[in-house]
């Protein structure tokens, strides 16, 4: 099951290494990886996507936990939480397809950020799921490349 | 008043009581050096290799339950200290290295003896440090101990460039360390002590299983007493030896691939398994689910990431193991619930059984007129040191021998590298403990071929003169892995044979120390009594039986009652 966990670490020189040597030696899996700042200078927040079953995950907070430099450590899988990628898609854009391009990235609330002569620079957030139908839906009129950040969440407020 | 950060170096270790640290010198620790001669309080021992430093570090540190120091210098020195760091960390032991680096303006550049020994040890290591600015110094030294000796103790590596302690600071106050990412939970939930209680009440086959926790946690008391007042067995890993009593009724021994038949079978039937700072290591538990099978397991252990890691446990209890035992002993001692007497008469036909498989599967060996056995090396060893001595083990044979017949009834007594298994562990090993225990004695069972690993250490054992005693169970093999080829390799004796050989004899004098040798079983106690009575090194050569095994067995992958017997 995927599983998105936020991380809260102090922002030092080698956290990060700390974090991604933990998952390469103990064999677990990283989808995805976001990190920077918050609030707090001294405060960096991580957010990465894993998969596994509930005694992995369990096992992988723990030893996240277990890391000197670390602050806090959420599993977002059982909470309502809004989760964001973001995808820049540079996609052919000639006579015959920009109106179709364009119609495409209108229905997902996405935007045209750079033109070229042949080409749109597209960029769009969203969850991993429709950034995914997106590039499925271009993807036959030619996309030359995408670059893609790691998944960011945060939970909602609480209702009452 | 401004001091050096090498003055700041050797102000902080002693704030922190150090009063030993082994380590070997080098360029970009020289400033280091030149204030260790400047004073008198911490005893520099210069060992000849520097992950002999490490282990002689970490076996000073468990003898005395404080935190074992090494330092060494940068590149070379740094890399050699890190088998000697994993193994710490394996067996969490606190401790704190310190390496030298080269100058802040040169790190990254490939300079001279750099190594970025910081990432190197990341995964092997508690915590730590590479210290960039000098004011940066004391906070950080009081921090690594700190890390080192509290929660799951482990060891904790200081980078020290060059400029860094050779800059001129301000020694600043010490006040307690506090971390606001870093706070270990001693205290157990009283909620999840009432309920692992009540299923020990409830049980009819209980057995305790204690691991290397109980001696980190000083609660081999505690553990003795919740074992005496309900009359329940204790098996120990090897990491637990000591921790209860080998020889008292209710002891198993050792569990596990090399354990007891009767540990083993007892593990086997429990219904209730009590875990104290044990960790369900695959030696111990072989093919993981027909461990316990049938038990409900109250695991109580201070490292939450222990708690069903390889073992879904029932009861979790995240606490020190002496705060955990004591909060269980004094609920049974309250409860209404718990009549002792009436819980020890109700373990009787459980006891019963158990003595059962002890007497019909007792730790054995054939002995034989002609050819010494290792193990009656190491009952005699037992016997004429009154089983108080202080026994370090090299990797292999020579360990689970010493495991098996050295019945420990202290804690502290028995240094092995049992997580990471070290051959080359056991001498520089013994050396720490001689430094942390100068009136005991202190024997090192080795074997041929892991005691080569670090016999440089001669020097070191002779230059402070350690009279420490090295029993060499000498088959001239590689004696663990042949009995694998033996058993499950054909007889392939693949690059296990050690027909060359030093004469240990000679070598010894050859550093001034004694060597004896003994070839036949008659010649055994007089060698060990000689060796006993000199105020020396000694090296006893035991020239044993070759191919002898040791069992029991539970080969790879079965089931811990899936055992070879002798």
């Amino acid at each position: 099951m995927r599983h998105t966990i936020s991380v809260l670490l102090q922002n030092k020189p080698g956290v990060l290494s700390r974090v991604t040597g933990l998952f390469s030696g103990r064999g677990f899996n990283i989808e995805s990886l976001s990190v920077n700042r918050t609030l707090e200078a001294d405060v960096s927040c991580l957010t990465l996507v894993t998969t596994g079953d509930d005694a992995i995950v369990e096992q992988i907070t723990k030893q996240l936990h277990k890391l000197i430099d670390i602050i806090k450590v959420t599993d977002n899988s059982d909470a309502d939480c809004v989760e964001r990628d973001m995808i820049l898609i540079r996609v052919k854009a000639e006579a015959n397809t920009r109106a179709e391009v364009l119609r495409i990235i209108d229905i997902f609330r996405g935007k045209v950020v750079d033109v070229g002569p042949k080409t749109y620079m597209i960029e769009m957030t969203g969850n991993a799921t429709k950034l995914q139908a997106v590039v499925d839906l271009l993807r036959p009129i030619g996309i030359q490349e995408i670059v893609r950040t790691g998944t960011i969440a945060m939970q909602r407020a609480h209702k009452n | 008043m401004k001091v050096s950060g090498a003055q700041a170096f050797i102000k902080c270790l002693e704030e922190q009581g150090v009063e030993v640290m082994f380590g070997f010198p080098g360029g970009a620790v020289i400033d280091l050096y030149d204030e260790i001669l400047k004073q008198d309080k911490i005893t520099h021992v210069l060992v000849r290799h520097e992950q002999a430093a490490v282990h002689a570090a970490d076996a000073y540190g468990r003898v005395r339950g404080e935190v074992g120091v090494a330092l060494a210098t940068s590149g070379p020195g740094a890399t050699n200290t890190v088998t000697g760091i994993a193994s710490a960390y394996c067996d969490s032991i606190p401790m704190v290295v310190f390496t030298g680096q080269v100058p802040t303006m040169l790190i990254g550049n490939d300079a001279f003896q750099e190594v970025d020994i910081v990432g190197i040890t990341r995964p092997v290591t508690k915590h730590n440090y590479l210290v960039k600015n000098a004011e940066d110094l004391v906070p950080t030294i009081r921090e690594a101990f700190h890390i080192a000796r509290t929660g799951r103790p482990g060891p904790v590596l200081i980078d020290l460039p060059k400029d860094v302690i050779s800059a001129m600071i301000d020694f600043p106050e010490m006040k307690p360390v506090k971390m606001r990412t870093y706070r270990p939970t001693y205290e157990p939930h009283p909620g999840q002590i009432e309920k692992a209680c009540k299923a020990i009440l409830k049980a009819k086959n209980p057995v305790i299983y204690a691991g290397g926790g109980v001696i980190a946690a000083n609660s081999n008391e505690e553990l003795t007493e919740l074992a005496n007042k309900l009359g329940i067995p204790v098996t120990m890993t090897l990491m637990g030896l000591g921790g209860f009593p080998g020889t008292h009724d209710l002891s198993l021994g050792m569990l596990g691939m090399h354990g007891t038949y009767y540990a083993n079978m007892a593990v086997a039937h429990s219904d209730v398994l009590i875990a104290v700072g044990a960790r369900f290591d695959d030696r111990v538990t072989g093919r993981i689910d027909a461990f316990a099978p049938n038990a409900k397991i109250i695991h109580i252990d201070i490292d939450p990431a222990s708690i069903s890691k390889n073992v879904d446990v029932d009861i979790p209890i995240v606490a020190d193991c002496k705060h955990a035992l004591t909060a269980m002993n004094s609920w049974f001692d309250r409860s209404d619930a718990c009549d002792p007497a009436v819980t020890i008469k109700k373990h009787g036909p459980w006891l019963k059984e158990i003595n059962d498989w002890k007497k019909k599967h007792p730790l054995a060996y054939v002995q034989d007129s002609d050819i010494i056995k290792p193990q009656f090396v190491v009952e005699k060893l037992h016997e004429l040191t009154g089983g108080d001595a202080i026994i370090t083990t090299e990797v292999g044979q020579n360990q689970m021998w010493a495991a098996q017949f050295y019945q420990f009834n202290k804690p502290r007594n028995f240094m092995t590298s049992g997580g990471l298994g070290v051959m080359g562990y056991g001498f520089p090993a013994a050396i720490g403990a001689q430094m942390a225990a100068p009136d005991r004695t202190v024997i090192g069972i080795a074997g041929d071929g892991s005691l080569q690993m670090n016999i440089q250490e001669l020097a070191t054992a002779r230059q402070y003169k350690c009279p420490v005693k090295i029993a060499i169970l000498n088959n001239h093999y590689l004696g663990m892995v042949r009995q694998w080829q033996e058993l499950f390799y054909d007889k392939q004796y693949s690059a296990t044979v050690l027909d060359v050989a030093p004469d240990f004899v000679k070598l010894a004098e050859a550093y001034g120390a004694v060597g004896l040798r003994a070839t036949k079983p008659s010649e055994v106690e007089p060698v060990i009594k000689e060796a006993l009575a000199t105020d020396n090194t000694v090296m006893m050569d035991f020239v044993v039986a070759r191919e002898e095994g040791v069992f029991p067995m539970v080969p790879a992958g079965k089931a811990t009652t899936e055992m070879l017997l002798v």
